[in-house]
């Protein structure tokens, strides 16, 4: 026994050494754009970022990289992002729910056909559909003369059908899992499909759609091709900024790497407060 | 400030409006007889769905496909059968773009599953505290967007010209070894060495997915069976690779078919960080590139559809799975 443990006590130091290393490197370029992204531009345009990480005291730190790229247009992108991805979290949710719901609990003919092609849909690149799309809907706005391009809706309405194929199917697998006989009974008592659909199944679904909505939500907020199409430069979404930021960084990088964290604050605050959720509906997806 | 009250207001009509919709598909089939009423019901909960889908997906792919068999300029636009894929095929640039392509999934999805794999195993023997951070530390570049993976790593790859201070660590490094005055690192395209810079930022944003399933997987190997191993002789290799990996192996495919499609698609990254520039070009830049700077909408199709023919095996892989699991439950 003595032996035994010995012997994992080995295992466990080299893990932790190997481990050590590893999420060093894997730390490496972050840290490197934090610490320009608290620099001077005058001095992070001279001298390696290092610097500032093997000598603290001597460098100097200031978030005038922060309020530079907030005051430039970051702002306003932040309130663009937040009403793009909101929605387009909400919407395919409830959507997929209520067909989640037809699936699981009502027979209809085609069933087995509809799902092997939802299915097939998870796969097939957004990129196949998006051009005809873009194209409809500048036919849509020329005949009706209703603008739909660089508005938030047309980006809720693409993401949400985007959404659609995945959000299905893991909400109908999670309800495949719920009492049926809970279900009949409440049938029994003349509770409506409607009523059903709201009042128990919708409520004890929720472990699912918020994990879902957790990937949807991050999904949506680091999106770049479907904000560019749809949304483009009249209401631009921080990915859209970033970009623009990237090609012209005459302006220095250090105003780059303070939008890259000002973009970022949100999505590692959702990850790192609903890990758990997070990893449950990774697993849930992946792992049988 | 007007913004915010007009970002608030839209989204809540948004969502009053797409439950109203929900409300009254069911008002009006309640109204409904009620013998036809019983079998409509499922189309209330499942029109929007619909709708949306093939609309927004199906339609447009069907079109899509269509339009790879047509040259349109302007407002004219004519059958030319396979002339588009016939000028991609014999365009060496293209066939450049493929073996992009091909390099992306024969590299990434493989080193991907291997560090994912090698930090689960170590992290399940550094008790449960310190398996948290390590793992909290590798999964958090999977919040990250593409874009601003790109600037990070940009960053890390940025050139300083001869004379200047160099920033970047990698321009850094290379002089350590004793160059003078290197290229740019991401201009080199011998043995596609740029593909590949571009690549390590894929692979940092996926090592957390494939650690957090595949660690899922071992932590389900029943403990006994390590435990009889190890009386029997067996060491900390031999455990894990005769007694855990075949149990986790289901798992460790699922994440690679899953990184394989992401790798397929990627294209962020490309646009960021070269913009397509030093042959480091893939499938679904060239559609980009083709559209939204060349306006050529038949050729731009055909791209796409080669895109969709390469991932169908896959849809394939994924139907069969699905299946897998709908009968082990």
């Amino acid at each position: 026994m003595n032996k035994l443990r010995n012997f994992s006590g080995k295992v466990n130091l080299g893990s932790t050494l190997a481990l050590t290393i590893l999420v060093g490197i894997w730390s490496i370029p972050t840290i490197g754009l934090l610490i320009t992204s608290l620099r001077l531009r005058s001095e992070a345009e001279i001298s390696p970022w290092w610097d500032g990480f093997f000598n603290p005291l001597g460098t100097v730190w200031s978030l005038e990289a922060y309020q530079n790229s907030l005051s430039s247009g970051m702002l306003d992108s932040l309130v663009n992002t937040i009403a793009v991805t909101v929605p387009a979290t909400i919407l395919p949710l409830m959507i997929a729910a209520n067909a989640a719901y037809a699936f699981t609990f009502l027979n209809f003919k085609g069933k087995e056909l509809f799902f092997a092609i939802l299915v097939g849909l998870m796969v097939i690149p957004l990129q196949s559909a998006l051009i005809p799309v873009l194209k409809g809907m500048v036919w849509f706005q020329r005949t009706f003369d209703i603008p739909l391009t660089g508005t938030y809706a047309s980006a809720w309405v693409v993401h949400s059908a985007f959404a659609l194929p995945l959000a299905i199917y893991i909400l109908r697998n999670y309800m495949l899992s719920l009492p049926t006989s809970l279900i009949e009974a409440a049938r029994v008592d003349g509770a409506s499909y409607y009523q059903i659909f709201w009042k128990l199944v919708l409520p004890m679904s929720i472990p699912a759609i918020a994990s879902f909505a957790i990937f949807q939500f991050l999904w949506v907020w680091n999106d770049y091709l479907i904000a560019f199409i749809f949304v483009g430069e009249q209401k631009s979404v921080m990915t859209y900024r970033l970009l623009r930021m990237l090609g012209q960084y005459g302006e220095g990088w250090q105003d780059v790497a303070a939008g890259s964290f000002i973009s970022l604050i949100v999505p590692l605050i959702v990850f790192f407060a609903l890990q758990r959720y997070f990893v449950r509906g990774l697993t849930a997806g992946a792992v049988k | 400030m007007g913004d915010i009250i007009f970002g608030i207001f839209a989204i809540i009509i948004g969502i009053v409006a797409s439950y109203g919709i929900y409300w009254l598909l069911n008002f009006l089939i309640s109204l409904l007889p009620r013998k036809i009423s019983e079998k409509a019901n499922v189309f209330a909960f499942l029109t929007p769905a619909l709708v949306l889908l093939i609309i927004v997906s199906i339609i447009p792919v069907i079109q899509t496909a269509v339009w790879s068999f047509m040259e349109i300029k302007g407002k004219r636009s004519e059958w030319v059968g396979l002339q588009n894929y016939a000028e991609l095929f014999s365009d060496p640039n293209f066939l450049g773009i493929l073996l992009n392509n091909f390099l992306w999934i024969l590299v990434v999805p493989a080193i991907t599953v291997t560090i994912g794999t090698l930090v689960a195993q170590l992290s399940n023997n550094v008790g449960p505290r310190r398996e948290k951070i390590f793992k909290s530390l590798i999964f958090m570049p999977m919040s990250i967007s593409f874009v601003a993976a790109s600037t990070i790593w940009a960053y890390l790859y940025a050139y300083s010209a001869p004379g200047r201070p160099v920033i970047g660590l990698a321009q850094n490094v290379i002089e350590g070894f004793g160059v003078t005055d290197p290229v740019p690192i991401l201009q080199i395209d011998d043995f596609r060495i740029n593909s590949f810079l571009l690549m390590a930022v894929v692979v940092w944003l996926q090592v957390g997915y494939s650690m957090v399933i595949i660690s899922a997987a071992i932590k389900a190997v029943p403990e006994e069976t390590i435990e009889a191993a190890r009386i029997d002789g067996a060491g900390p290799f031999q455990v894990f690779g005769r007694i855990i990996l075949p149990q986790v192996w289901g798992s460790i495919m699922a994440v690679f078919v899953t990184v394989l499609i992401l790798v397929m698609k990627i294209f962020d990254i490309i646009l960021a960080m070269t913009r397509g520039n030093f042959n480091t070009s893939v499938l679904a830049f060239e559609w980009y590139k083709r559209y939204f700077e060349n306006t050529d909408t038949g050729s731009a199709s055909a791209v796409v559809m080669i895109l969709v023919l390469l991932i169908t095996p896959l849809v394939w892989l994924q139907i069969r799975t699905v299946k897998h699991q709908e009968m082990l439950r």
